[in-house]
């Protein structure tokens, strides 16, 4: 199979306006004509089935949740990014590009990552029309932040939880349209399998997750945005329903995966604390504008603290290894989240951890206290403050801005972070692959689109932080209400689909018997304690460093312990029912088949890039060795039949615009 | 530290002991000295279940043994982690992000939604604010509006109604001017934002002893009202969702204000006053046809 990646041609900064006016459109009363249907109520899908419902498509939107406003692009916390250049720092569409594709490790496709950049812009002008609350400056003015990996201020934010207004705002416009009539909204509705008509995605079998009884869904076009599987991990601050099965539905249809192993270690969460953990808990990126990371510089004081007998703040400040501005002047505690992930892991390895594990090092804001502290107080024209009214006057500034990070973080830990610096470790959070698309955003399955996390398209082998929701809001607003067209312009003369036909029969029937055989297994053990196994061999062995002979180790327990799950599973109830046992089974099941896809792809890429950190593959310094000359290709897999060996299939970068270097935060 | 790692990462190192239900966490890679460290903590829980809208429902009691840094919601895991072994059916919950921003979890926890702690979701709620030997009654949100799905499980879905009858600015993609064309003062932002915040869980009808809906519709009048960018279609925003939420069965506010009081969010009754005023200035004023 040749992959395509139809990145239209033309120089770099014009393709995209180029494309869209060029493109083959759907005039309006064929729009109303045409069936789409929409899975997932993030902020890609959300933004997607708003904008395909304004432009006169049916559309019938699905999410396994009790309401559109509930999936997990809400956690996000600290941003998004834009091009606006408000700061006048030297921002631009070309410098977000060029940050990202470097981010990323020169590991994306050119054409998308610019197209992402350009559409940047709109999106917070979309927001903000829509009455998302972001922070504004005294004059009324949009505020800026820094975020890791870029030396200009171009993230927007809305405190410590920009996903949630962001998605609210998509979450409202969609709301708009279902009470218009273009959309109709399917809550509790969990989609089981893509159905292909003469090898085109014509429709989806949904479960109701209340009645439990099998629905049939029939469309012109289906557009998954289904989110990442950063919970293949088990432990990851990802929500608990975050889960791959309607990506990984559409591989064994036939769709392929692009570069699974790229997943993303992100520095900041709260460090895992017991056996019964059900998910970590992130902390901000944002946090790194302020706070310092460090540890302590003698072995003998870390290691009292592991015993309780000393704490952070007894450290006097000599003692102390800031080791990110150390090693990484120019970008200090804002290096990229791979970076700090992997010099975090350096410092635990070699016994400076300060938490009772060993794993855990400090994120302190007592230079911020000090230094906004200070501020004010000039502001305030106090000549001589006492350092108490300094300290109040910071942790006072430093409230407003993070204070609901702060507040749960105690919730979490029982500390106060004001007072004892906060304690953090890396732990698996986004994931950069995803099923492979073109420039349009459609899979290798004609009528199959895919958007935000769930696609692999712009990040590389590393996200840098605010550019989640950038991403999955532009593939929502504004890439996919165009491209779409591409497909649909074409199906004009097609009528509307009926799912009284064999190939919803039988996608039906195997759906059902699938979910009949786990209910009858018969077994003894929760899919829960699968699913806890299944995540420590990932993180043990595809985790924050891998090598070949641990890769190789992970896949045979990875399909051992899948073959136990097949024999031992217990699922309780009935299929009729709201069964949330039943509903995990699946979902673990498709987790136990991708994490090895993952595990293979990370023994095949014999490099080290962005998140993808392989042992063997390092510089004397301990940075990621690239090898562009071999590996500078999306690796996409096929793996319908999971009998057989996974396919691998190979779509070349091209670097036309930039020069392609080793990665230096120095 | 490998050993350190594997021990305390040990996924999988969990023996659940089943006497009447009893469960513990005991990592059999855990030196003894640590397990004595651990606070032990015996619960006796009686929780709601119904098989279905169906069904009339009643209390069941279980026991669990947890420890103080457990989550309210691990705690539920673990219990039904031992339901499961043992082929009983788990309770039913609603839950996804557990870090108390999506407003899935609900709950009533003796007699409060969410729980004993303010400003609290369920979710972060954690069990060192209980202690050994309590007694947990756990109930789902209770209002008419808010039928019974599974155990502890409501449909929350006339919420979603509500925010479709004119819980939005009517802009279609790409119809925005620049982010910066219209200034919005930083305070004005700010107050917004502190009533965009909700995050509809419902605990506001469920501590309401009318099962009224007024702190949540006010918060999205008040997020939209303030903003120079909602306030074009105000006057009939507000009277639609009002409208709307009367259709979907919630009561009347008599100003208790139990809705603050458990809150979440912290949403302010402020919010109710401002509704207030919006709907009688929307009465009087309203060119539109609500």
């Amino acid at each position: 199979m040749e992959l395509n990646g139809k990145v239209p041609p033309g120089p770099l900064a014009e393709k995209w306006t180029n494309y869209k006016s060029s493109m083959p459109l759907v005039s309006p009363d064929n729009k109303r004509r045409l069936d789409v249907i929409v899975v997932g109520t993030g902020l890609a899908g959300g933004a997607a089935a708003a904008s395909l419902g304004e432009l006169g498509y049916n559309v019938k939107c699905f999410t396994f949740h009790d309401s559109p406003r509930r999936a997990h692009s809400i956690s996000a916390q600290g941003g998004i990014n834009a091009a606006k250049n408000y700061k006048n720092d030297g921002d631009s569409v070309h410098r977000l590009f060029y940050d990202t594709i470097k981010g990323g490790d020169y590991r994306s496709r050119e054409g998308n990552v610019h197209r992402l950049a350009e559409v940047s812009v709109d999106i917070i002008d979309q927001c903000v029309a829509q009455g998302v609350p972001f922070a504004r400056e005294y004059s009324g003015m949009l505020d800026n932040r820094s975020f890791g990996g870029v030396q200009v201020q171009r993230t927007f934010y809305a405190r410590g939880q920009t996903g949630q207004q962001l998605l609210i705002g998509a979450y409202q416009a969609l709301s708009r349209q279902i009470s218009l009539g273009n959309v109709t909204m399917y809550n509790r509705h969990e989609m089981l399998d893509i159905v292909l008509v003469d090898g085109k995605a014509r429709g989806i079998i949904a479960r109701n997750l209340v009645t439990g009884k099998l629905e049939r869904f029939a469309a012109h076009a289906v557009v998954l945005a289904t989110g990442g599987y950063g919970n293949d991990f088990y432990l990851s601050p990802n929500a608990r329903m975050c889960y791959e099965t309607a990506t990984w539905r559409a591989v064994r249809k036939g769709a392929l995966m692009a570069n699974p192993c790229f997943t993303q270690i992100h520095p900041t969460c709260i460090p895992q604390y017991g056996d019964y953990q059900s998910k970590l808990t992130l902390m901000s990126e944002s946090l790194r504008n302020d706070g310092r990371v460090w540890v302590p510089k003698k072995k003998e004081d870390a290691e009292a603290i592991r015993q309780g007998k000393k704490k952070g703040i007894d450290i006097p400040e000599a003692d102390r290894d800031y080791y990110l501005e150390r090693r990484y002047p120019a970008f200090g505690n804002l290096v990229p989240r791979d970076v700090a992930s992997r010099a975090a892991k350096v410092e635990c390895d070699k016994g400076h951890g300060i938490v009772p594990t060993g794993l855990g090092v400090y994120l302190d804001f007592s230079s911020a206290f000090e230094r906004y502290g200070k501020s004010k107080a000039h502001s305030m024209n106090l000549e001589n403050p006492s350092a108490a009214q300094v300290r109040e006057f910071g942790v006072k500034e430093v409230e407003e801005k993070y204070g609901n990070l702060f507040e749960m973080y105690e919730k979490i830990t029982g500390e106060d972070p004001y007072t004892h610096p906060m304690k953090i470790y890396p732990a698996v959070h986004y994931t950069m692959g995803g099923l492979w698309v073109d420039y349009n955003l459609e899979t290798n399955i004609p009528g199959l689109f895919a958007l935000g996390e769930c696609n692999f398209s712009d990040h590389g082998a590393n996200r840098l932080g605010a550019s989640a929701l950038m991403q999955g809001l532009g593939d929502g607003y504004f890439v996919i209400p165009y491209t779409i067209g591409t497909f649909l312009s074409k199906e004009i003369r097609t009528p509307k689909f009926s799912a009284a036909t064999p190939e919803f029969d039988e996608a039906e029937q195997a759906v059902r018997e699938r979910l009949q055989g786990f209910l009858k297994n018969g077994g003894k053990q929760s899919t829960e304690s699968f699913h806890r196994r299944l995540g420590k061999i990932m993180w043990d062995y595809c985790g924050m460093a891998r090598n070949a002979e641990g890769l190789t180790k992970a896949r045979r327990m990875i399909q051992e312990l899948k073959a136990e799950f097949y024999t031992d599973v217990f699922v309780p109830g009935s299929m009729d029912e709201y069964n949330p046992e039943l509903e995990k089974v699946t979902r673990v099941a498709d987790f136990f088949e991708l994490g090895e896809l993952m595990c293979l792809d990370a023994l095949q890429r014999n490099e080290s890039c962005g998140g993808h950190f392989r042992e063997e593959f390092q510089t004397e310094e301990g940075e990621a060795l690239r090898d562009d000359e071999n590996y500078k290709y999306v690796a996409a897999w096929g793996w319908q039949d999971t009998s057989q060996e996974p396919e691998l299939y190979k779509e070349p970068l091209v670097y036309e615009n930039i020069k392609v270097a080793a990665r230096s935060y120095k | 530290m490998m050993v350190d790692n594997k021990l305390i990462i040990g996924l999988s190192g969990f023996i659940p002991v089943h006497i009447n239900l009893l469960s513990t966490f005991i990592n059999p890679y855990q030196p003894l000295s640590t397990l004595i460290n651990l606070y032990k903590m015996k619960l006796n829980l009686k929780i709601w279940r119904q098989k279905n809208a169906k069904d009339n429902g009643r209390f069941e009691t279980y026991q669990v043994v947890a420890n103080e840094h457990m989550s309210f919601l691990e705690m539920l895991d673990v219990l039904n982690e031992s339901l499961t072994s043992s082929q009983k059916e788990p309770v039913a919950f609603d839950h996804d992000c557990r870090e108390g921003i999506c407003g899935t979890c609900s709950l009533v926890i003796n007699g409060q939604p969410h729980g004993p702690m303010g400003g609290t979701t369920t979710c972060q709620l954690h069990l060192r604010h209980f202690h050994d030997g309590q007694t947990i009654v756990i109930e789902p949100f209770r209002a008419r509006a808010f039928p019974v799905l599974k155990d502890l499980v409501v449909d929350r879905s006339a919420f979603d109604r509500i925010i479709q009858a004119g819980g939005y600015v009517s802009i279609d993609t790409g119809q925005a001017p620049d982010g910066n064309a219209i200034p919005v003062g930083k305070d004005v932002a700010s107050k917004s934002f502190d009533a965009a915040a909700c995050i509809g869980c419902g605990a506001c009808v469920a501590a309401c002893p009318n099962s009224s809906a007024m702190l949540f519709v006010s918060a999205k009048v008040s997020h939209l009202a303030l903003l120079p960018q909602g306030k074009i279609e105000a006057k009939k925003r507000v009277m639609d969702m009002v409208n709307q939420m009367d259709e979907e069965g919630f009561g009347m506010c008599s100003n208790i204000t139990a809705c603050e009081a458990e809150c979440p969010k912290q949403i302010s009754v402020e919010n109710i006053a401002r509704l207030n005023r919006e709907f009688i200035g929307s009465s009087f004023t309203s060119t539109e046809k609500a």
